[in-house]
């Protein structure tokens, strides 16, 4: 009935994970408790879980990622905290199978459901809103990406409870990863869950390319488009071309483990190092699919903060796609130590440090962006600040890194390791903290406070700073990665250091956490409330919407009339007086809500969960449920829900009255 | 414990790991000259720009200039150059597979590396001998490692003789090295392979020719074990022992008949690798 699932499955005897699911029970049943005795159920399902309003399940997915990387978080500090007391003979208090579980999910969970849907949230929340769109172009299958990514994310939660996740790493390596090396479910609670996942990123990402393509406002031509929305389009572009690997990889490994296949054993003509090649072939776009929007981000953040357009526009968009052309060349610099040859591998190095002409060109500009300008030091500028600083250094390892002789004694060291977490966390983590900071008040009509906020930037600061410098130097040591205990007792102080370092780093969250909390009880206060919808003196549109923006987002779509599409509209009331006419308002035509999502993701989860177990009549069921959900979809006859012009009108009203009061300030005070 | 195992990569004892630490620390040098003055610049003029600064000039219309463009391109443009160059010449010269340049005369040593779960055997093909857990090689002599894996993929590390390499089943791969002066290495595997993997590590041992042929030959005197597929069968189960065993004869071909599966993959945890060795039955 169960398949392989049985009482065995459940860690009874380790306290540590059982511990951790109790308290993230209890968590879960307490809110559930609240939303019931509240009554918010009704409007949690009528205006979350079955909308397909892209600004909603952008707030979703940053939700997502928010839980998750704080999961991600307490993996590091058992990492962190374990590696200090496994010196010499000393085992620390994490025995190699669970370790080895923890470095492996830490890697997927921050990558796959950390940083990506954090990006993804971002992309999705901004970037219509950006272009003058009402909604991404298909608006239900954004709400099953997200909860495909929710799916994904569940699983390797319940893996914690339920048998086991994998201890391969975050890219498990064929043949460790096969059924002869790995013969538990953990491998297989790793591929459902990126499987489900995958297959959500890959649809937002034929979603956010078409919506950038197609649904642009009137007026909005490519290059008059935000960089965010360029960054955005790069790193969507190479979610269509990279994920079809991954899925593609992951499918085989699949049918290995499944079916007897032999793609990557090392019996029956199996090739092991084919897997590496693919995972890779995948793996390096991903890096640039995570970055590209945070560097949009940060020229949002230089341009706004510096009150100056971005410096050399055209120089970025031809930066940006150069990054995406290159990315897709370099991959082989992940296994340069295999052996290839020395053409192949001083080719790869090549093309590895040509993407840095690209990032430098980026660096330069920003830099130009401030000069001249009037920079305002608040928390989303101070992220820049740190990132363009820190990036400098990671770059330069990386670059270090890209040079195959020096890779040859520092690969899979702790100074590979420090250098990709300079890059990831310096420029992807820091890049979405400051888009957080910086698109808040858009989402929700107030800021987040100052205080708090510096706060928790300054302790990130000493945790980055304590974790990854000691790690640098420990990898020219010679400490290689994923070390379950370590021999050389001379490297205990650095490990001390570290250890300290992500304490830092969980004050500075708890910091992050309570600015949340401090801002939601003072949301009403005038230090934080946004009643004009653009509380950084911004320049592109959304900061012409009001906080928060109606669900269709404008009530006539903008006419763009050049770069800065929301600076000059913003001049010319300035300089006038006045907001412009009140539009003749249309109906508007919006996508009705659609449980759809939800329950593809819940059936997908249901099938990922019964093929880890071979439960198979449910993995029947489910199918049968995935496929009702979507025919079911497909079946209705009214698609979309009509919103009247008086409800437009009320709408844009409510929203010009308080910037025309603002205007009219302005010309009392002779300012225009 | 310190001095005698050090694994650091800017301690070179060998022709290859000097080599590689130069290459790194002029790649860094090249890197630094712009990486400083960025960071520094970055700061400045975020500093001097900063909006309370009433000195500052304020010019809100440089958003485009032709020739800070041509800077801003050419500047990551010839310092990639440059560093391409290092690449290339780089890849070339510390090519793992390209012997070590000695004196002449000099033939290399070939070693065998079998990586194990989770240990290293060593064969010594010409003095016919072989070890688990300890590698000894003679100081001054070019060094032919020739590796492959009993199982799962695993990196081949002594980080102060140089170069690392994958050990991967069913084929092999080529290293070259030279040990340059006596001493005691720690050498590691340096890819994750599993449960075992923290404990994949050994010293090797550079000592002068004169004392590795004593070594040698006092290997293949002694009273231990030969190295036969029966013995081999035994070493590739998994294993978290981390002792150190030498075998007085070696059988001729076996790193052949690892690297050709004529002797099959090893399996992996026990429950598994009965029904393998059933199988082999």
């Amino acid at each position: 009935m169960l398949g392989r699932l049985d009482w065995s499955a459940i860690p009874l005897h380790e306290p540590l994970p059982l511990a951790a699911a109790g308290g993230v029970g209890l968590a879960v049943a307490a809110s559930l408790f609240w939303i019931t005795k509240r009554g918010h159920w009704g409007y949690l399902w009528r205006e979350w879980i079955t909308s397909v309003d892209h600004k909603r399940i952008g707030v979703l997915y940053c939700i997502l990622a928010l839980l998750m990387l704080i999961r991600g978080l307490v993996d590091a500090v058992m990492m962190r905290t374990h590696q200090a007391v496994a010196v010499g003979d000393a085992q620390g208090y994490l025995p190699p199978d669970h370790y080895d579980q923890i470095f492996s999910a830490h890697g997927t969970i921050m990558i796959f459901f950390g940083a990506m849907p954090f990006i993804v949230g971002l992309m999705n929340f901004a970037v219509p809103l950006q272009i003058g769109a009402r909604d991404v172009a298909f608006p239900t299958l954004n709400a099953a990406s997200f909860w495909l990514t929710a799916s994904g994310a569940l699983l390797v939660n319940v893996s914690l409870v339920i048998g086991e996740f994998a201890r391969t790493g975050w890219l498990p390596y064929a043949p460790l990863s096969e059924t002869s090396y790995s013969p538990g479910v953990g491998v297989d609670y790793y591929l459902w869950a990126i499987q489900i996942a995958g297959v959500g990123t890959l649809l937002s990402g034929v979603n956010l390319v078409t919506t950038i393509v197609k649904l642009r406002a009137p007026g909005m031509t490519m290059l008059r488009l935000p960089m965010f929305c360029w960054t955005s389009l790069g790193a969507n572009l190479l979610i269509v071309a990279a994920f079809p690997i991954l899925t593609a990889t992951v499918t085989m490994l699949t049918f290995d483990r499944y079916l007897g296949f032999h793609f990557f054993t090392n019996e029956a003509g199996g090739n092991p190092m084919m897997f590496v090649n693919m995972i890779w072939a995948w793996g390096h776009p991903e890096v640039y699919i995570l970055i590209l929007p945070a560097f949009g981000i940060f020229s949002e953040i230089f341009s706004t903060f510096s009150g100056k357009p971005l410096f050399g526009y055209r120089s970025m968009v031809a930066a940006t796609m150069f990054i995406v052309v290159v990315s897709f060349t370099v991959w082989l610099h992940h296994f340069f130590t295999m052996g290839a040859g020395a053409d192949v591998n001083a080719a790869f190095g090549i093309a590895t440090s040509i993407i840095a002409v690209g990032t430098g060109v980026k660096i330069f500009n920003w830099i130009f962006t401030m000069y001249g300008g009037s920079v305002r030091f608040e928390t989303p500028m101070l992220w820049s600040m740190a990132f363009l600083i820190t990036f400098v250094v990671g770059g330069m390892t990386g670059v270090l890194l890209a040079v195959p002789p020096a890779d040859f004694v520092l690969h899979n060291s702790m100074f590979l390791v420090a250098h990709f977490h300079n890059v990831i966390v310096g420029g992807v983590v820091f890049g979405v903290i400051a888009g957080y900071t910086y698109w808040f008040p858009k989402a929700f009509g107030f800021r987040l406070d100052e205080r708090w906020g510096k706060i928790a930037f300054w302790f990130h600061m000493i945790g980055f700073t304590a974790v990854f410098v000691p790690m640098y130097w420990l990898g020219l040591e010679g400490m290689t990665r994923r070390l379950q205990h370590v021999y050389d007792a001379g490297w205990t102080p650095f490990l001390y250091v570290m250890a300290a370092g992500v304490l830092a780093s969980v004050a500075g969250t708890a910091a992050l956490i309570m600015q949340l909390a401090v801002s939601i009880r003072d949301r009403r206060d005038e230090r934080l409330r946004d009643d004009l919808g653009d509380p950084w003196d911004g320049r592109t549109l959304e900061w012409g919407l009001p906080s928060p923006p109606p669900f269709f987002n404008f009530a006539q779509l903008p006419d763009v009339s050049g770069e800065e599409a929301y600076w000059s509209i913003k001049r010319k009331a300035i300089e006038q007086g006045e907001l412009p006419e009140e539009p003749d308002y249309d109906m508007i035509e919006m996508p009705r809500p659609t449980p759809t999502g939800i329950f593809v993701a819940f059936f997908s989860t249901l099938i990922g969960f019964a093929c880890i177990w071979h439960i198979w009549w449910l993995v029947m069921v489910s199918g049968a449920g995935v496929y009702l959900a979507f025919v079911g979809y497909a079946w209705r006859d009214v698609h979309e829900r009509d919103v009247s012009v008086d409800e437009v009108r009320r709408a844009d009203q409510a929203a010009r009255a308080p910037r025309a009061a603002a205007l009219a300030r302005l010309v009392k005070e002779g300012r225009t | 414990m310190r001095a005698a195992h050090s694994a650091s990569v800017l301690r070179p004892a060998g022709v290859v790991a000097a080599a590689n630490r130069d290459i790194l620390l002029n790649a860094l040098a090249v890197m630094i000259v712009v990486a400083v003055p960025t960071i520094i610049a970055a700061i400045i003029v975020a500093w001097w720009f900063r909006a309370g600064n009433a000195k500052a000039t304020r010019n809100e219309g440089f958003v485009y200039s032709g020739r800070v463009e041509l800077v801003v391109w050419s500047i990551p443009l010839l310092v990639i150059l440059f560093l391409g160059g290092i690449i290339w010449i780089g890849s070339h010269r510390l090519d793992p597979s390209r012997p070590v340049q000695a004196s002449p005369g000099i033939r290399p040593l070939t070693v065998e590396v079998v990586s194990l779960d989770w240990r290293w055997l060593f064969i010594y093909p010409e003095q016919g001998i072989a070890t688990v857990n300890r590698l000894v090689v003679p100081v001054g002599r070019p060094l032919r490692f020739r590796l492959t894996s009993a199982s799962v993929m695993n990196a081949f590390f002594v980080p102060r003789l140089g170069s690392m390499i994958y050990a991967m089943n069913g084929m092999a791969t080529e290293l070259n090295l030279l040990a340059a002066k006596p001493g005691r290495y720690a050498g590691m595997s340096a890819h994750y392979s599993g449960e075992g993997f923290s404990d994949m590590r050994f010293i090797t041992h550079a000592v002068p020719q004169r004392a590795f042929d004593l070594w040698a030959e006092q290997v293949a005197r002694s009273a231990t074990p030969s190295l036969g597929a029966g013995n081999y069968a035994i070493l590739r189960r998994q294993s978290r022992d981390r002792g150190e065993y030498v075998f007085r004869s070696a059988q001729p071909g076996l790193f052949d008949a690892i690297v050709a599966q004529r002797l099959a993959p090893a399996g992996g945890p026990p429950a598994v690798r009965s029904a393998t060795d059933a199988e082999e039955k």
